[in-house]
C-alpha cells in the first residue's frame, strides 16, 4: 500500500481491467506460480484448442478440399468451395432470408423489450410479478415454443387458436406455415422468437433504468422538462446507450445464428431458410459435403464478425459512458 | 457522488405527474401491461390445456377453454409410447445439464481465478487467446466441432453431449472479471495462515462467491436443458436424444398426437419452472450479468 503507482489495489484492478499487471507484488510469496498457473488454467486452455481451435483450423484446412462423408480428404480444391457457395442460390437466397428476418426481430424486439421495461419499471405494486412473467418464457426452449406456435396457436386447420379467432369474424382458415404468398409464415416464426427473447432483453434494460441517478430526472423535472416524451427521449434513452448497443448485437448476432424454430416450424424449405439450416442440410443430410459446408460456416461466420465491428462503430461501441 | 443531494429533493417524479393526464397514461399502461401478461401467459395456458386434454378435445371444431376432464392418464402413454424414448431422453438431459453445467463452471472458474491471481509471464497472451474465441459465432462452430468429435468416435454419445461444451470462454472470462474484484484481503489472511492457491481458492474465494456461482450456475443449466442444434448434430441414434431432440423427432413423425406432445412439453419444462420459481433472483443477476459486459 506505501507504492501506490506500483501496487494498484484490488478495487483499482477491477474498474481499469487488464490495463496493468496487479499481481507483481507478491511474486515471492509463493513459490512454483507457473506450475500452480497451469494447474487452474490448463486443463481449460487444452479443452479449448481440442474444441475451439482445432474445429477451426481444421474447418479452414477442410473448406479448400473435396470432403464428401470424410474429415480427411485427399482432393485439394482450392478456392473452389468458396466460389461454389458464394455462387450458390440457395446459400445467398438464406442470407436473404436472414436479412428480413432481422429487419422484422432486431427493431421489434428492441422497441418492445424497452417498452416492457419501461412499463415494469413504472408500475408500484407487483413489479416483480409483472417482471416474472415476462421473463418466464426464457424457460422454453425453441422446440417447445415452436411446438406450441406449429400444432396449436398457427396450426393450419380449425382447431388451431388462430384461425379460430379468424373463424369468430368469418375468415377462412390459413395455413400458416406453408403459404407463400402472401408469405404468413414470417408471423409465426418472429413471433415465437419475440415471445421467447423479449424478457431476456427487458431484464438488460431493466438493470439499465436502474443505473440512471434519479438527480438526473429530478434536473430535468427542474429544468422544465415535460413528464413522458421530453424526459424519456432527452434523460433515459442517452442514459441507455450503453445497454442499448448490447441489445442490438446481442440481438443481431443471435439472430443470424437463428436454427431452431426455423427447423421446428417450418423444416428444410426452400422458401424461408435460414443460412444455418441450409449449411446443416449440406453438411450434415444425406451426403455430409464437409467441404462446401465449412466454407459456408466460415463466410457465415466473417460475416457476423463484419456486421458486429460495424454495427459497435456505428453505434460507438466503448464511447459510451456509464 | 449525488447520493447526498438526492435526499434533499422531493422524493419525486421518475417521469410523471399525477396531473389528468398522467392518470389518463396510468390508466393507457395498465390496459398495455394487462394485454401483455395475457400474450405471454397463453402459451403456458395451451400447454396446460393440451397436456390434459384428449385428442378430440383438441381437434373439435369449437374451442373449448378447458378440457372436458383432466386426462391425466397423458402421462402414462406418453411414457408408454415406444416410438419416443422419453425416459431415456430426460436421463439424457439431466446428465447433459447437471454435468455439463458442474463441469463447465469448474473449468471456467479456475481458469478465471489463475488468470486474475496467478502470477505468470504469458498470463496475458492466454488470456487474449481466450477471449479471441468469442468472436467466433457458437453456432457456426458446429461443423467443425462435429469433425472433430466424430473424429474422436463420439457421435451418440453423452461424452460427444457434454464434453465439447465444457470449454466457454465466455465463462472464463466473466469468472476472471469477477475474481479481480474479489476482496484481496480475504485471501492474503488464508495466505498467512500457511494456504497455497488450492486451498486459498476452495476454502476461500469459492465459499464467498457462491451467489455469482448460482446465477452463472442457472443460466447455464438453462442454457444445456434448451440446447437443440448440437444435440440434434450429436444424437443421430435414439439412445442419444435429448428431451428436445426427442420432441423435435416426435413432430415430423407421420402421426402425431399433439395430447401426447404437449403433456412431453409440460414434462420438459418442470424442471426450470422449478428453477424459476426457486432462483429468479440468481437468474436475473446472471442475465445482468452475462449480458451486459460492463
Amino acid at each position: 500500500m506505501s507504492a501506490p503507482t506500483k501496487t494498484p489495489s484490488a478495487a483499482d484492478s477491477v474498474t481499469t481491467g487488464e490495463r496493468r499487471r496487479p499481481r507483481r507484488r507478491r511474486q515471492k510469496g509463493i513459490a512454483g506460480n507457473t506450475l500452480w498457473f497451469w494447474v487452474f488454467v490448463g486443463p481449460f486452455v487444452l479443452g479449448l484448442l481440442i474444441f475451439s481451435y482445432l474445429p477451426i483450423i481444421w474447418s479452414l484446412v477442410l473448406s479448400f478440399f473435396e470432403a464428401y462423408n470424410t474429415a480427411t480428404p485427399s482432393k485439394f480444391v482450392g478456392l473452389r468451395n468458396y466460389i461454389d457457395m458464394l455462387t450458390d442460390h440457395n446459400f445467398l437466397s438464406s442470407l436473404g432470408t436472414f436479412t428480413i428476418f432481422a429487419v422484422f426481430i432486431v427493431p421489434l424486439t428492441f422497441v418492445l423489450s424497452l417498452v416492457l421495461a419501461l412499463l415494469v419499471n413504472q408500475v408500484k405494486i407487483a413489479r416483480a410479478f409483472f417482471r416474472s412473467v415476462f421473463f418466464l418464457p426464457t424457460a422454453c426452449s425453441y422446440v417447445v415454443a415452436s411446438l406450441i406456435w406449429r400444432l396449436s396457436i398457427f396450426n393450419g386447420v380449425r382447431f388451431g387458436l388462430a384461425n379460430t379467432v379468424l373463424g369468430w369474424f368469418g375468415i377462412d382458415n390459413i395455413a400458416w406455415l406453408s403459404t407463400v404468398s402472401p408469405p404468413w409464415y414470417w408471423l409465426p416464426l418472429v413471433t415465437v422468437r419475440l415471445w421467447l427473447q423479449l424478457g431476456f432483453y427487458m431484464i438488460l434494460f431493466i438493470a439499465g433504468l436502474q443505473r440512471i441517478s434519479p438527480t438526473l430526472y429530478e434536473a430535468a423535472y427542474v429544468d422544465g422538462a415535460k413528464p413522458g416524451w421530453q424526459v424519456f427521449r432527452y434523460i433515459t434513452l442517452p442514459q441507455l446507450r450503453a445497454t442499448s448497443v448490447a441489445v442490438l448485437i446481442l440481438n443481431l448476432i443471435a439472430a443470424y445464428q437463428a436454427f431452431d424454430e426455423f427447423y421446428n416450424l417450418i423444416g428444410n424449405v426452400n422458401y424461408a431458410r435460414p443460412p444455418l439450416v441450409y449449411l446443416y442440410g449440406i453438411s450434415l443430410g444425406s451426403i455430409q459435403d464437409l467441404g462446401h459446408g465449412s466454407a459456408g460456416a466460415l463466410i457465415l461466420a466473417v460475416i457476423i464478425m463484419i456486421v458486429t465491428l460495424l454495427q459497435s462503430r456505428i453505434f460507438g461501441f466503448g464511447k459510451a459512458g456509464d | 457522488m449525488a447520493v447526498s443531494e438526492r435526499t434533499t429533493g422531493t422524493p419525486q417524479p421518475i417521469g410523471f405527474t399525477q396531473s389528468t393526464l398522467g392518470r389518463v397514461g396510468m390508466v393507457l399502461r395498465w390496459i398495455a401491461l394487462f394485454i401483455a401478461v395475457v400474450l405471454f401467459l397463453l402459451p403456458f395456458y395451451l400447454i396446460l390445456r393440451n397436456a390434459l386434454s384428449t385428442e378430440a378435445d383438441i381437434t373439435a371444431p369449437n374451442w373449448t377453454l378447458f378440457p372436458s376432464h383432466l386426462q391425466w392418464s397423458n402421462i402414462k402413454e406418453l411414457f408408454d409410447d415406444t416410438q419416443v424414448p422419453m425416459a431415456r431422453a430426460l436421463y439424457n438431459s439431466a446428465v447433459v445439464g447437471v454435468l455439463g453445467t458442474a463441469g463447465q463452471l469448474l473449468l471456467a472458474s479456475m481458469a478465471g481465478y489463475g488468470l486474475a491471481r496467478i502470477p505468470y509471464r504469458h498470463a496475458d497472451k492466454i488470456f487474449y487467446a481466450i477471449v479471441a474465441t468469442l468472436m467466433i459465432p457458437g453456432a457456426v462452430t458446429f461443423i467443425p466441432s462435429f469433425i472433430v468429435v466424430s473424429s474422436l468416435g463420439w457421435v451418440s454419445s453423452l461424452r460427444g453431449l457434454i464434453i465439447p461444451t465444457l470449454f466457454s470462454g465466455f465463462a472464463a472470462f466473466l469468472f476472471r472479471q469477477y475474481f479481480l474484484g474479489f476482496p484481496r484481503e480475504l485471501e492474503e489472511a488464508a495466505r498467512v495462515d500457511g494456504a497455497g492457491y488450492f486451498g486459498v481458492f476452495w476454502r476461500i474465494v469459492v465459499p464467498n462467491s457462491l451467489p455469482f456461482f448460482a446465477a452463472l450456475a442457472a443460466i447455464t443449466f438453462i442454457g444445456n436443458w434448451n440446447s437443440f442444434l448440437w444435440p440434434l448434430v450429436i444424437g443421430q441414434d435414439s439412445s442419444s436424444w435429448t428431451i428436445q431432440v426427442a420432441m423435435s423427432t416426435f413432430i415430423t413423425a407421420q402421426t402425431i398426437n399433439i395430447h401426447e406432445l404437449f403433456m412431453a412439453v409440460a414434462v420438459s419444462i418442470l424442471p426450470l419452472v422449478l428453477i424459476f420459481a426457486f432462483l429468479q433472483r440468481y437468474l436475473i443477476q446472471g442475465v445482468t450479468q452475462s449480458g451486459i459486459k460492463d
